[in-house]
This record gives structure tokens, C-alpha cells and sequence, in this order.
């Protein structure tokens, strides 16, 4: 009784702990996820499919798109501005007047996360 | 013999009447039988991402308020591409040398129709009128002549060029080409669709800009004449 006992708390503590290590990754996933299909909805047909700024319209745009893979350019960007230039549009912080307001398209949640969708894939964490 | 006549009048009429209707029932079981699969003919409750990329083609359940119909029936028999990149850009691009490219390998030809079937179908898709109000009619005003700004407006100022083509390589590629867009589109169209993309396509790919009044005549009047050389 005692040694099956002991086999199933060992059983029931194997699972907590697959279930801990399982947990961290999907939870980042789950977080970008929706983000991310937004970013390649609206924002890949200029930033590109690797987010470096070379979209498929970027060749027809006489300002060359933010490069978002960039740590240092990005990195320099306080966060008040990416979000102010989602929903507003490059003109709004003094930039391209080409980077349209997505502000009547997306929620101001959806906003915040693609701006945390941003800092993730620049890695260049939060200003 | 009056009533051989009249018999072979009533046949006659009967044959007319039948032939008609039987024309006139081909063009909705053309769009049911060949077009049903990739276009929303009729409003769909589903306006998620999700359907947006799974879309085939763009919806056509306001194809009467969208098309002038001599150019349906035109291209529906010789379809040349309108999206350069495909109904949805983001599944028909690769990596090019300096950027992404269209991957023409991942993009489908359009079926051709036979005259007679794209005149009947094109008859049955100028009457899928769409929702009550879906289209500002009336606010174009035809008659007043574009400012010599309205180029300027497209390509530089109000960034249109940035995703639409306007034919010779020039523009870009995720929207509509815009070549013929005069051929193609009803002005009070255009106009509506400038103004509030969202709302005749939701979720569309094309901001909801805050354009003024003058502006959007001057756009709407700009792609208006932006027609192929039969259509000039």
C-alpha cells in the first residue's frame, strides 16, 4: 500500500513538474500570438516577412520601412512612441508620413500588444 | 391557317420566354457552380483573421455596386491578375534578393468563361447589391475635374503607391493593381472604399485614413481615369 502510495505521489510530482517546464514556452507563444498574426495581416506587406524593413511594398516606398529586427534603431524608440506611431501614424512623432494610423482598426489592447510583440522580436527589452 | 400562326406566334413566344429564363437562371448557377468556392456571395457572419487569410478571392456579395459590368464581362472571358500577390499577399511571398518578393509559383490563373457564360454571369453578380447603405452614392461628384494634385496625392502624400500599382511596374504589391481601376470600378466605389475600407471589407489589409472631403473627390477622380488604352 505504502510503496504504490509513494508511486503514485511520485507519478502526480513527475506531472507538476512536466507540466511547470511545458508551461513558460506556451504562455510566451499564447502571449505573441495574436500579435503576431496581426503584424503579418497588416504590417509584413511594408516591415517584411522577417520584420527587417525590406516588405514587399518597401522597394515602391520612398522612406525605407523600420527595420524591427533592428536592436539599436528599435532600442532608442521609448514605448509611449510605438504605440503613439501604431495608432496615429508616422506623422505623429514627426516620421514617414507613409506609415499609416492603425488606430481605427486596432483595439488600444491590441496595440499594447503589438508593441510588446516589438520589443520581443527587436530584443531590445523596454524604454 | 390564322390558327397555324397564332400557334407558331405562341410557340414562338414560349420558346423566347423559356430561353430567357433559362439564361437568366445560368448566370446564378455559373456564380453557385464555378465561383461559390472561392467568393462570398452572399454576406458572410465571419468578418475573423482567421477567414481573411483563408479567403480565396475577394467577396462578391456587393459585386453590383463594385463593377461596371462591361468590364466583367471582358475579363471574365480573358481574367488578367488584379493582386499582384495573390487574394492575400502574405501567402504568396518569398525572399528576394533585397526584400520579399511575389512568389508567382503559389499563384492560381482565374478561370476563363465562354462569352455567353460571363455575359449571364456577369448579369447575376450586378445584382448582388449588398447591404442597405453599404456605399456612399451620390457624394462623387463626376462632374468637377480632379486638381493636378490628386497625382500627387496618390503617390507621395496620401502613400496609395506604396501597395497599389498603377500598371508599368510602377507601385506597390499587396493591394489591387489600380492600371485600369476606371474600367473596373463604379466611382461611388471607389470613393466609399477610400474613405472606409473597413467597412465594405472588414479587415482588409488598407487603413481607414482621415482623408478630408476635398481630398477624397481628388482620389476618387484620380483612379477614376486611370483606365487601359480601350477604355481612354
Amino acid at each position: 500500500m505504502n510503496i504504490s502510495r509513494s508511486v503514485l505521489l511520485l507519478a502526480g510530482m513527475s506531472l507538476i513538474f512536466l507540466g511547470s517546464l511545458a508551461t513558460p514556452a506556451s504562455a510566451a507563444d499564447d502571449q505573441f500570438k495574436h500579435a503576431e498574426k496581426l503584424y503579418d495581416t497588416y504590417c509584413a506587406q511594408c516591415h517584411g516577412a522577417d520584420r527587417d524593413g525590406n516588405g514587399l511594398n518597401s522597394t515602391f516606398i520612398s522612406v525605407q520601412p523600420r527595420d524591427h529586427s533592428d536592436p539599436k534603431g528599435m532600442g532608442d524608440i521609448p514605448n509611449d512612441e510605438i504605440i503613439e506611431v501604431i495608432k496615429k501614424g508616422g506623422l505623429a512623432a514627426n516620421k514617414s508620413v507613409l506609415m499609416p494610423a492603425w488606430g481605427e482598426i486596432f483595439s488600444d489592447e491590441e496595440v499594447d500588444q503589438l508593441a510588446a510583440y516589438l520589443r520581443h522580436i527587436c530584443k531590445c527589452g523596454s524604454n | 391557317m390564322m390558327k397555324a400562326y397564332l400557334l407558331a406566334a405562341m410557340v414562338g413566344a414560349g420558346f423566347l420566354a423559356s430561353s430567357l429564363t433559362a439564361s437568366a437562371a445560368d448566370g446564378s448557377a455559373i456564380l453557385q457552380s464555378q465561383c461559390a468556392s472561392c467568393h462570398a456571395l452572399t454576406q458572410p457572419e465571419n468578418t475573423s483573421l482567421d477567414r481573411l487569410w483563408e479567403r480565396k478571392g475577394p467577396d462578391l456579395y456587393y459585386a453590383g455596386v463594385k463593377f461596371n459590368k462591361p468590364w466583367l464581362v471582358k475579363w471574365l472571358q480573358d481574367p488578367v491578375r488584379i493582386r499582384p500577390a495573390g487574394e492575400f499577399y502574405r501567402k504568396h511571398i518569398k525572399k528576394g534578393d533585397k526584400g520579399d518578393v511575389v512568389d508567382e509559383s503559389t499563384l492560381t490563373v482565374h478561370p476563363k468563361l465562354a462569352q455567353a457564360d460571363a455575359e449571364a454571369a456577369a448579369d447575376a453578380l450586378m445584382a448582388l447589391k449588398g447591404p442597405e447603405g453599404l456605399i456612399e452614392t451620390g457624394k462623387y461628384d463626376a462632374d468637377k475635374k480632379p486638381s493636378p494634385m490628386a497625382k500627387m496625392l496618390f503617390t507621395k502624400l496620401r502613400g496609395c503607391y506604396a501597395c497599389h500599382s498603377i500598371g508599368g511596374g510602377k507601385g506597390g504589391l499587396s493591394g489591387s493593381s489600380l492600371e485600369t481601376a476606371g474600367d473596373r470600378l463604379q466611382p461611388d466605389f471607389i470613393y466609399s472604399y477610400i474613405k472606409d475600407p473597413q467597412k465594405i471589407d472588414k479587415g482588409i489589409w488598407m487603413p481607414k485614413l482621415k482623408i478630408s472631403e476635398q481630398d477624397l473627390q481628388n482620389l476618387t477622380g484620380y483612379i477614376a481615369q486611370l483606365k487601359g488604352k480601350e477604355g481612354k
